[in-house]
Order: structure tokens, then C-alpha cells, then sequence
């Protein structure tokens, strides 16, 4: 399994509720329900993706999350899960809203913008980055809202939004002394686990 | 008309009957004494009896769904792209029953069987049926097969109602529901279609209320008419710009009111053909099934709520240019069965075709159809039975 799965995985609590936003080949939500028994529903828009949820027996859902998640209830759903989608949004701090609408708490993975690998390419080289975590050029890339790790710990705070806990890995999310002394820098992906403001 | 068979065809099929003496009351309050129900099967029936797939057909359908009646058909049943070897609905793994439902006009009992209380043809006097009433007739078609439970029901359009009347009425005697362009009730608008094409039939001066068989006519004005209409929400506008534009018969306009356009030579030819082959008294009937169907009405209009009792896991496809049961309608059922915490997946397949598209093959609908039908195979481990 991909390391930001695996770790999600981790966290996931036995029997939860799960909505998977970008569940591409349901591969989380077909673990999360043998290993943990979740029950839940992806939602995808990618064709390959569906089919291959619908083979393995994962809930899966066609459709597109800029479109929004009106029909889905206030406090559906236990958590709410989305990794490597959220730099694709057309307007990400909206579906964080909606997501936290929906869900009593967030998982969030995407890749951290300010990896230093990132920033050489950038800072060095003068060109966008392309990477195992962007693979794509600059002209046909999905990714059209980059951000860091400290980017998005900033929007939770202005959104008053409680972090329970945040990560960041190297591809494979091992843990490393350096990426936990400056995780901005030395994270290549970033995790968060955020529920929503005290009220 | 094939000179050989294709490798992927049922084959030559023939069409059996199973006749019932049980009274079936109907939901409208009449009861049927008896009727006839008329079927077709595909693939082999395992020695578990667990490898049953029910096909429930549309408006006009039948239960010729796949293969051939004789070398001379020139074209194979109504659903043929998607039943057989190796296709979606594979019958070296599924037993497949597809059946005429009652009321209807190909074989099983309806207006035109003879009613044993008068000796006559029943004629308008059949009584009205609702998709409840043809499920419960298709489970004791089923009881009489040995069938306990379906691995699935699968229908497209009307065909998809039954299906889901199967999961409320039935949830125990169906492992998995497949609902292909259906909708969970008819908009005002489709309502409309249907009134339409009754009052086409009905003011046709050859129908005679309904008892045009006594007089020796049959209403064919009417049904055309009445085809005409449905036919043109069966297609999408692109679809038939695609096909037809405005292209014309001959090079030049006439002038007057014959035949110009080529989609109205169309029209007419598909009218045509079906006057001469459904009969009246069934098309209205079928149009009343459809503007009854509304599962949620009984729950206050709560669909999630009507879908309580389902158990089973739930595939539901909708195709994008389809305006008779648009995406919105299958959005509507997949948010209350996710509401009702049912086992669902939902495609909205890419098509150009329309409502029709559920019959047409394409290339991604077969892979969610397949894939969906594939794993409950593997679910029920359900070996090659040829």
C-alpha cells in the first residue's frame, strides 16, 4: 500500500464511518473495511478508478468533489478522508468546509509544495518542480492549488479548525530525524488529522 | 441473419411457459386466477442453484433478451450485447431467466388472453398491474425454477423498478441489484410522455375502448403515434443530429406534408413496425406501471426510508445524454440508498445515445456492468458451468 495510506490506515478507528473523496482504486477503503470494518463510500471520478472499485467490491460513488457535497447529510459520516486530491480542487478551503460539514473529522494528505527538493528545482534550477509527488509538467498538470505543509496548518488555524495531528514523510513515510526537526522542509507529503472548531 | 452463430451468443434459444393456477391478488384489488408467464433461459442452472440472474425488461421489452429463435432472425434478442459468453452477464457462470411480464404481449397472460370468467378476450378489462404486482408473479416464477435467491436482478428503465421493488419486497431472495436508467418514480414530465401517447391510442377511432379486437381493427394510427413520441425521448437530440441532421429524402422541399426529413421517415418506419407488433391494451397498461411506481410515496415521500428492508449491494448506472431518466433521477436513488446506508456504487457513463444507450454496447459501461457482475461471481464462487 502506498505509505500515506498505510498510515491513514493506522489511524482509522475500528468501525468507522468513512467517506473517501478521491478513493481512486478503492484500495484504502477495501483494507479499512477487512482489516477495521469500516463501512463507507468513495467518491471518484477518474473511470479506471470506478471500475476498479466496483470489481473489488468498494462502494464507490462517481462524482466530482468541486462540484460540492450537497447531497450528503451534515454529520454523516465518522471521518472524512481525501489524499492527493486536495491540490487538485478548484477551491480547496471550500471542500475542507464541506468535508468538515459532513464528517466529524478530517484526513487530508497531499504533497508539500515546499519539500526541498521542490525548492531546488524552483530556487536552482528556475523551473516548476516535477517530482515522484508532481510527476506532471507545468502545462498539463491536475494540481492547480500547491501549498506546504505550513500553508495548510495556517488555514486550519484561520479557520479555527483543531489539528489533532500532522505529518509529514519522505515518499515512503518513514520517519526521519530531519523531516521531524523541520517538516516543511524535509517532508515530501504531508498528513493532516483536523476536526472542527470547538463550538 | 447470421450464417453461423457468433462465439459469444446464447445460441438458438426457445421460449418455454409455466403456467400458474395460485390466484395472484394485485395490488389495484383484483386477483388474477390464473395466468401464464413465458421465459426464456441462458447458461446452466448449478447444483447449488445460487447462480440465477433475473432480467427484468422495459416498456416494450420481452423476454427475448439473447440469442436466436432460428437461423432466419435477422437480429438477436433485445439485450444481447450484454448476455452470453464472456459478456457482462456471462452464462458460463450465471443461470439467466428473462421472462414477458404479465400484461404483456408476447406470449404471457394479458389483455389479449382470454379472460376464463367471459370467454372473451380480456381486452381493456385486464386488469391494471404495478411493478409490484410483476415481482411478486416473477417470484413465484422463480419458486417454480427452484430459485430460493437471485445472485442478481438486473433491469434497465422500467426494468430497473423491478428491480429495486425486488429489494424492498424480496430483500432476502436477491444477492445483487443492478438498475441500469431507471429512476426511483416518474417526473411530471415523463408522466406527460405517457398521457400523450394513451390519448393516441385511446382517440384512435380503431380502438373502440379498448375492445378493437371484437371489431376486427386494431388502433394502428394510435400505436404509431404513440411509438413516435417515445421513441424521441429514447434518443438524445445529439443523437439523432448525429444520425439524421436535416437531411432530406430527396434533394429539394416539396412544399406540402409528405415525408421530407429523414428523421421523420424514421419515425414513421419505427412507428410503423411497432403498430403491427404491440398491442394497445398492453402499451397503456405498461405506461400505468410506470406512472405508479413511486416505492417512497408509501414513506411520506422518504426514499431512503422506502429502501430500508433492501440488504443487497446495489449497482446503479446512468448515461449522461439520457433525458427520459436523466443522471439527476439515478443521483437520487444512489443518495437515499447511501442515506439508508445500503452497499452502493454509482457510474454515470458517457454516452451519446440517450436513454437507448442502456441497450447499445459501449465500451465502459461494459466494464462497470462486467467488473460489478464479476465480483459477484467471486462473492458466491461461482465456477464455469460449461
Amino acid at each position: 500500500m502506498r505509505a500515506d495510506l498505510k498510515l491513514i490506515h493506522d489511524w482509522v478507528p475500528q468501525g468507522a464511518r468513512v467517506l473517501d473523496l478521491g478513493c481512486g482504486d478503492g484500495e484504502l477503503l477495501a483494507a479499512l473495511a477487512r482489516d477495521k470494518q469500516v463501512v463507507g463510500y468513495g467518491l471518484e471520478i477518474d473511470p479506471d478508478g470506478i471500475t476498479a472499485c466496483i470489481e473489488r467490491g468498494v462502494s464507490v460513488i462517481e462524482q466530482d468533489i468541486d462540484d460540492g457535497l450537497s447531497n450528503v447529510d451534515d454529520d454523516a459520516y465518522d471521518l472524512v478522508i481525501m489524499t492527493q486530491a486536495l491540490q487538485a480542487l478548484q477551491r480547496p478551503d471550500r471542500t475542507l468546509d464541506e468535508m468538515l460539514r459532513v464528517g466529524r473529522e478530517c484526513i487530508i494528505a497531499f504533497p508539500n509544495f515546499a519539500y526541498w527538493r521542490h525548492r531546488l528545482y524552483l530556487g536552482i534550477q528556475g523551473r516548476m518542480p516535477v517530482s515522484k509527488s508532481l510527476p506532471h509538467a507545468w502545462y498539463d498538470t491536475p494540481n492547480i492549488h500547491l501549498s506546504t505543509f505550513r500553508d495548510f496548518g495556517q488555514l486550519c488555524r484561520d479557520k479555527g479548525l483543531t489539528i489533532v495531528d500532522q505529518r509529514v514523510g519522505n515518499g515512503d513515510h518513514e520517519p526521519h530525524w530531519s523531516s521531524r526537526l523541520w517538516p516543511n522542509l524535509c517532508g515530501e507529503t504531508a498528513i493532516f488529522r483536523v476536526t472542527r472548531a470547538s463550538r | 441473419m447470421p450464417d453461423t452463430l457468433p462465439p459469444d451468443s446464447v445460441g438458438l434459444v426457445t421460449p418455454q411457459t409455466a403456467h400458474f393456477d395460485t390466484p395472484l391478488a394485485l395490488a389495484g384489488g383484483k386477483t388474477l386466477s390464473d395466468y401464464t408467464l413465458v421465459y426464456e433461459t441462458y447458461g446452466t442452472l448449478n447444483a447449488e442453484r445460487n447462480n440465477a440472474v433475473l432480467i427484468c425488461h422495459a416498456l416494450s421489452g420481452h423476454h427475448h433478451a439473447a440469442g436466436f429463435h432460428s437461423m432466419e432472425d435477422r437480429k438477436p434478442g433485445w439485450w444481447d450485447a450484454y448476455i452470453g459468453p464472456g459478456k457482462a452477464i456471462d452464462t458460463e457462470r450465471f443461470f439467466v431467466i428473462s421472462l414477458n411480464n404479465l400484461g404483456g404481449c408476447h406470449g404471457s397472460t394479458g389483455p389479449a388472453s382470454t379472460n376464463p370468467e367471459t370467454q372473451r378476450a380480456w381486452g381493456p378489462a385486464f386488469p391494471v398491474l404495478t411493478v409490484a404486482d410483476w415481482v411478486h408473479s416473477q417470484a413465484r416464477l422463480a419458486d417454480r425454477l427452484g430459485i430460493e435467491r437471485f445472485a442478481a436482478v438486473v433491469g434497465g428503465s422500467l426494468g430497473g423498478m423491478q428491480v429495486l421493488q425486488w429489494t424492498m419486497a424480496y430483500p432476502e431472495r436477491i444477492a445483487n441489484a443492478v438498475v441500469i436508467a431507471a429512476t426511483p418514480r416518474l417526473s411530471a414530465q415523463n408522466i406527460a410522455f405517457n398521457e400523450v401517447a394513451r390519448q393516441a391510442i385511446r382517440s384512435d377511432p380503431d380502438f373502440h375502448d379498448g375492445w378493437y379486437e371484437e371489431h376486427g381493427t386494431v388502433p394502428k394510427r394510435g400505436l404509431k403515434l404513440a411509438r413516435m413520441i417515445g421513441h424521441i425521448t429514447y434518443l438524445s437530440e445529439h443523437s439523432m443530429g448525429a444520425k439524421f441532421g436535416r437531411d432530406l429524402r430527396t434533394d429539394q422541399l416539396n412544399f406540402g406534408y409528405d415525408v421530407e426529413f429523414q428523421v421523420e421517415s424514421y419515425l414513421r418506419h419505427q412507428g410503423d413496425t411497432f403498430s403491427t407488433s404491440f398491442d394497445a391494451n398492453t402499451y397503456l397498461l405498461m405506461t400505468k406501471a410506470l406512472d405508479y411506481f413511486d416505492p417512497a410515496a408509501l414513506h411520506g415521500g422518504d426514499l431512503a426510508a422506502a429502501l430500508a428492508p433492501a440488504q443487497c449491494p446495489f449497482l446503479v448506472v446512468s448515461f449522461t445524454t439520457d433525458w427520459r431518466f436523466a443522471p439527476p433521477r439515478s443521483r437520487e436513488l444512489v443518495d437515499a440508498l447511501m442515506r439508508a446506508d445500503k452497499t452502493v456504487s454509482y457510474a454515470s457513463i458517457d454516452s451519446p445515445h440517450g436513454h437507448d444507450a442502456f441497450l447499445l454496447p459501449h465500451p465502459r459501461y461494459k466494464a462497470v456492468f462486467g467488473g460489478f457482475m464479476r465480483r459477484v461471481a467471486r462473492d458466491l464462487q461461482l465456477e464455469e458451468t460449461t
